[in-house]
């Protein structure tokens, strides 16, 4: 290896060595939470024993068909085997190592799965101007902030679902994961219809305008209620996404009239240097002083909510969430280029998600050894006590894991008590 | 052909006996099992007994009126014109009368249409294949007669069955107006009246926008519950299909329904259409030996094929005799005349042989010779397009079977276009029918564009019966309607002169 190559190696702390990944499954990753939330209930069941892991070991090998009888085999496998991440896939009809076995290929088959959803910002290019590509800041965060209202909201009010999981993709994303007994069960057919209700057509980069059928879907309103704010601090003041002539140029193909963009255009080259919330502004003004042609005062207002929408609304990667058999990232694994933990996000406290400020698994290992050291005092009795999550700055997101899993524990074991209370019951005999 | 009419005759001995428990089972069920409705989701399998011709007689009806159903599909009909197109189809072969009408014949008309479905629901769920293709005809069939139906009726029809939707109160209509209007896009002139189901009952309403979601619940405009109840109705037949499939090994039966049952899935090949004396043109003008030459212009591929490449060779090999002389006699050639044209056209041979080699076969196919039930049948009768469809295909050196299936793509292109077929439109056409192995479309095409003119007037002018416009589906079929549209306004007054008759 030449020099310069381990310098630069050392400098990035490498952060899916398997030292670092042993230590954190070992004492930081919350594999019995994470149980109860596939398994959908405290004791084994096919829910989570007959469900797909999929392993991307640090060589870059992809392991898939990965399945476990219980919270501390998955645990095992993966202190042994220290992948990067994993994958969370759909449960089964029969387990999922056992596939080979059957002399049908077609009886094996996904059965169920959470409704997921992936947001990603690299599908807000086109629109974003403080980043591209795999850079985030907290400006085009909010963009992320944005579409988990939309995409909240509906879930909730339009579909009633309730148990619902944001979580951080560790870059520059969110993902949802919706366990609603009424969710895991849909077929890819409803899967494909819900995904379609949720993402609105936009327009490409050529330019070709998206036209939404008027008068607009009541979620479509209720969306527009949502974002509207968002359009005038965020996207205008912030984005600033027409402020040079090439950028306007944008907007101008955006409006549908002849005179309207002559005007618009005469004005802004005379006047250099207007903001975007100038320019949007002006739209009004010039359409006011007479320069309409082909469209109505009306229509030009529907014009002006297209083009809101397609600043603000949600931009879902719509393919991840029409199949049940599709893998997606599972919640407090480490994203391997920028170290950060995938944590979920509390969207009670939505607008105060940091996601530079989301801790790296190098720094929560730092945060046990400091922890020990500052509480040399207390007794190694109580010092067994406290787990390892609980020393660091991972607790807050554990903690809100927790109670979120608790919640959808309670609303499943509603429907089957008294057997599920047998079996807990069952469990407490046992232990000693 | 009514089966109806015919008095059931089951051997008293065969009669399904059962047992007293079973007994009283059938009977309560039986009488749940009345037609209260024109249109029938068939929920509940037949359990009356019916007769062997019975069985097979409805359900072939049933099979043509899916057939025709499918050439529609095929020649890209809009939803109109297969309506118009089907409704003499449908009243040939499978009539439903509604309750408002006097007709004697309603129960009867219903318990057809019941027993006729589950019969094909049995023969067309071995293969995957087929039971795609049934449920997807059967589903278009149950679309296309709720939309023939009358309003109240099929409003009735629709509130009878079971499905979970409520109608939506005048309380929630006044809360949610305005939302309810903006998300099912309600016109001016449609009534303000919304039902409210499960979302998941509705999924391409949903992911159209195209109803209200509240909480889990859509709520939809009454004029999509007759796509939601098509839909059930497809899911049903769906799920009862892979049903059968399971059960169809076990099924507890004495070998007289497995015949019945196979033949009925080969004629999904091209649907069987028994030859009918009525295709001979013997009532119009006697067929000589020396008028086929003439008469072979309005032959079907298959048949001019083989006449070329009798002429060509002096000779033509045991199965295109066969076929051949089949359809010769099913265009009214007499055995005498038959003979003859054979005589004549094997030139090259001498007359020992041919009578030695060629004379008994014309004579057994005419059931001059042969066993008993060989001359009481009247030989054999003329092969149908599905006959010659599922059929071995030739060997080298051997042209009988259908051109259209037996030819390379491209060398049929080449012989439709030495007889004269040269419409490039018809031509690709033929080559896509082909493709997806529609033959009996195919030659439909060609027939239609061949006889453009006429068939127009005769729709124009109502001159024929609708069904006798239908899919041909035999070659004599072919025949004779080649023959009467050339000749049209001439039947009746007197012989119709024959090209070639002079020679």
């Amino acid at each position: 290896m030449t020099r310069p190559e381990t310098l630069q190696a050392s400098s990035k702390p490498n952060y899916s060595s398997p030292d670092i990944l042993r230590q954190f499954y070992q004492r930081l990753f919350p594999f019995r939470p994470l149980f109860q939330w596939l398994n959908h209930g405290p004791t084994p069941q096919p829910d989570f024993q007959n469900r797909e892991f999929a392993f991307v070991l640090p060589g870059g090998a992809y392991i898939r068909y990965q399945s476990f009888l219980s919270a501390d085999l998955f645990k095992k496998q993966c202190v042994q085997m220290t992948p990067e991440r994993f994958e969370i896939g759909p449960q089964y009809s029969i387990n999922p190592r056992d596939r080979k076995q059957l002399r049908k290929a077609s009886s094996f088959r996904p059965v169920m799965k959470e409704l997921v959803f992936d947001i990603d910002m690299t599908d807000y290019d086109s629109i974003r101007t403080c980043c591209s590509k795999a850079a985030i800041c907290n400006k085009c965060w909010h963009f992320i902030i944005m579409a988990i209202k939309v995409v909240d909201t509906a879930l909730r009010e339009d579909f009633g679902f309730q148990h619902i999981l944001w979580v951080y993709s560790g870059r520059r994303g969110a993902h949802a994961w919706i366990s609603d007994k009424r969710a895991r069960e849909m077929d890819d057919a409803k899967r494909k219809a819900l995904a379609g209700y949720l993402v609105l057509a936009m327009s490409g980069e050529q330019g070709k305008k998206i036209s939404i059928k008027r008068p607009l879907h009541p979620h479509v309103d209720r969306s527009l209620k949502v974002l509207n704010p968002y359009f005038q601090d965020e996207v205008l003041a912030e984005q600033d996404p027409w402020q040079s002539a090439e950028q306007a140029e944008r907007l101008i193909r955006l409006l549908p009239d002849k005179d309207l963009t002559a005007a618009l255009q005469k004005k802004w080259d005379s006047m250099p240097g207007r903001s975007s919330n100038q320019k949007w502004a002006d739209i009004d003004a010039v359409a006011e002083a007479g320069h309409l042609s082909t469209l109505s005062a009306k229509q030009l207002v529907d014009v002006k909510q297209d083009i809101r929408l397609e600043y603000t609304y949600p931009r879902l990667d719509a393919e991840v969430s029409k199949k049940l058999n599709h893998l997606l990232k599972s919640p407090f694994v480490i994203h391997p280029g920028t170290g950060r933990v995938c944590v979920p996000i509390d969207t009670r406290h939505l607008d105060s998600f940091d996601p530079l400020g989301v801790p790296t698994v190098t720094a929560l290992l730092q945060e046990i050894d400091e922890w020990e050291s500052k509480s040399g005092n207390m007794s190694d009795e109580e010092k067994a006590k406290v787990q390892d999550w609980q020393k660091t700055s991972l607790k807050p997101y554990v903690e809100y894991f927790r109670g979120y899993v608790a919640g959808l524990l309670k609303e499943e074991s509603k429907g089957k008590r008294s057997r599920e209370e047998v079996a807990i019951e069952g469990l407490n005999g046992m232990e000693f | 052909m009514l089966a109806v009419t015919s008095a059931p005759r089951i051997d008293a001995k065969k009669r399904a006996v059962l047992d007293r428990r079973r007994q009283e089972f059938v009977t309560t069920k039986w009488q749940a099992e009345a037609y209260p409705h024109r249109m029938n989701m068939y929920p509940i399998p037949p359990l009356d007994d019916i007769t062997l011709e019975q069985f097979e007689e409805w359900a072939i009806a049933r099979l043509k009126v899916l057939a025709e159903l499918e050439a529609c599909q095929f020649r890209n009909r809009t939803a109109d014109e297969t309506a118009e197109y089907m409704k003499p189809v449908l009243d040939k072969h499978l009539r439903l009368s509604p309750n408002s009408s006097q007709s004697s014949e309603v129960e009867v008309e219903r318990k057809r249409d019941h027993y006729s479905h589950w019969t094909l629901r049995l023969a067309f769920s071995a293969t995957a294949d087929l039971r795609q293709r049934f449920s997807r005809l059967e589903a278009q069939l149950f679309k296309l007669r709720l939309r023939l139906d009358r309003a109240d009726e099929r409003k009735a029809f629709i509130e009878s069955l079971p499905m979970s939707w409520e109608v939506v109160t005048e309380e929630e209509k006044k809360t949610w107006h305005s939302e309810l209007v903006a998300a099912t896009g309600l016109r001016r002139d449609e009534e303000e009246s919304w039902f409210k189901t499960e979302w998941e009952h509705v999924p391409d309403l949903v992911e159209r926008r195209q109803c209200l979601l509240k909480k889990g619940k859509a709520y939809v405009h009454v004029r999509e519950q007759q796509t939601m109840v098509v839909n059930e109705f497809a899911r049903q037949l769906e799920l009862g299909l892979e049903q059968a499939a399971r059960f169809l090994p076990r099924m507890d039966e004495d070998n007289r329904l497995s015949p019945i049952l196979h033949h009925l899935s080969q004629s999904f090949v091209a649907p069987d259409a028994g030859y009918t004396e009525a295709s001979s043109i013997g009532d119009i003008t006697t067929p000589t030996a020396a008028s086929i030459d003439g008469l072979s212009q309005h032959f079907p591929l298959c048949m001019q094929n083989l006449h070329r490449e009798l002429r060509k060779n002096n000779h033509l090999k045991h199965f295109g005799r066969l076929q051949y002389t089949l359809f010769l006699k099913g265009i009214g050639l007499s055995l005498q005349e038959c003979i003859i044209f054979w005589r004549k056209s094997f030139k090259l041979i001498a007359d020992d042989k041919f009578k030695a080699e060629y004379l008994y076969n014309i004579r057994h196919a005419y059931g001059e010779v042969g066993g008993d039930a060989n001359r009481r049948g009247r030989g054999y009768t003329p092969y149908s397009c599905q006959k010659l469809l599922t059929e071995p295909a030739p060997a080298a050196g051997q042209t009988h079977g259908c051109p259209y299936r037996t030819y390379a793509p491209d060398n049929l292109i080449t012989l439709l276009q030495s007889f004269g077929v040269t419409d490039r439109a018809l031509l690709q056409g033929v080559r896509e029918d082909v493709g997806k192995q529609r033959y009996h479309i195919a030659c439909n095409r060609v027939f239609e564009h061949a006889h453009k003119g006429p068939i127009k007037k005769v729709k124009d002018e109502a001159l024929w019966p609708a069904s006798e416009l239908d899919t041909i589906l035999h070659p004599n079929g072919y025949f004779k309607r080649s023959f009467m549209l050339k000749n049209l306004g001439r039947e009746g007054g007197g012989e119709v002169k024959m090209e070639g008759s002079g020679e």
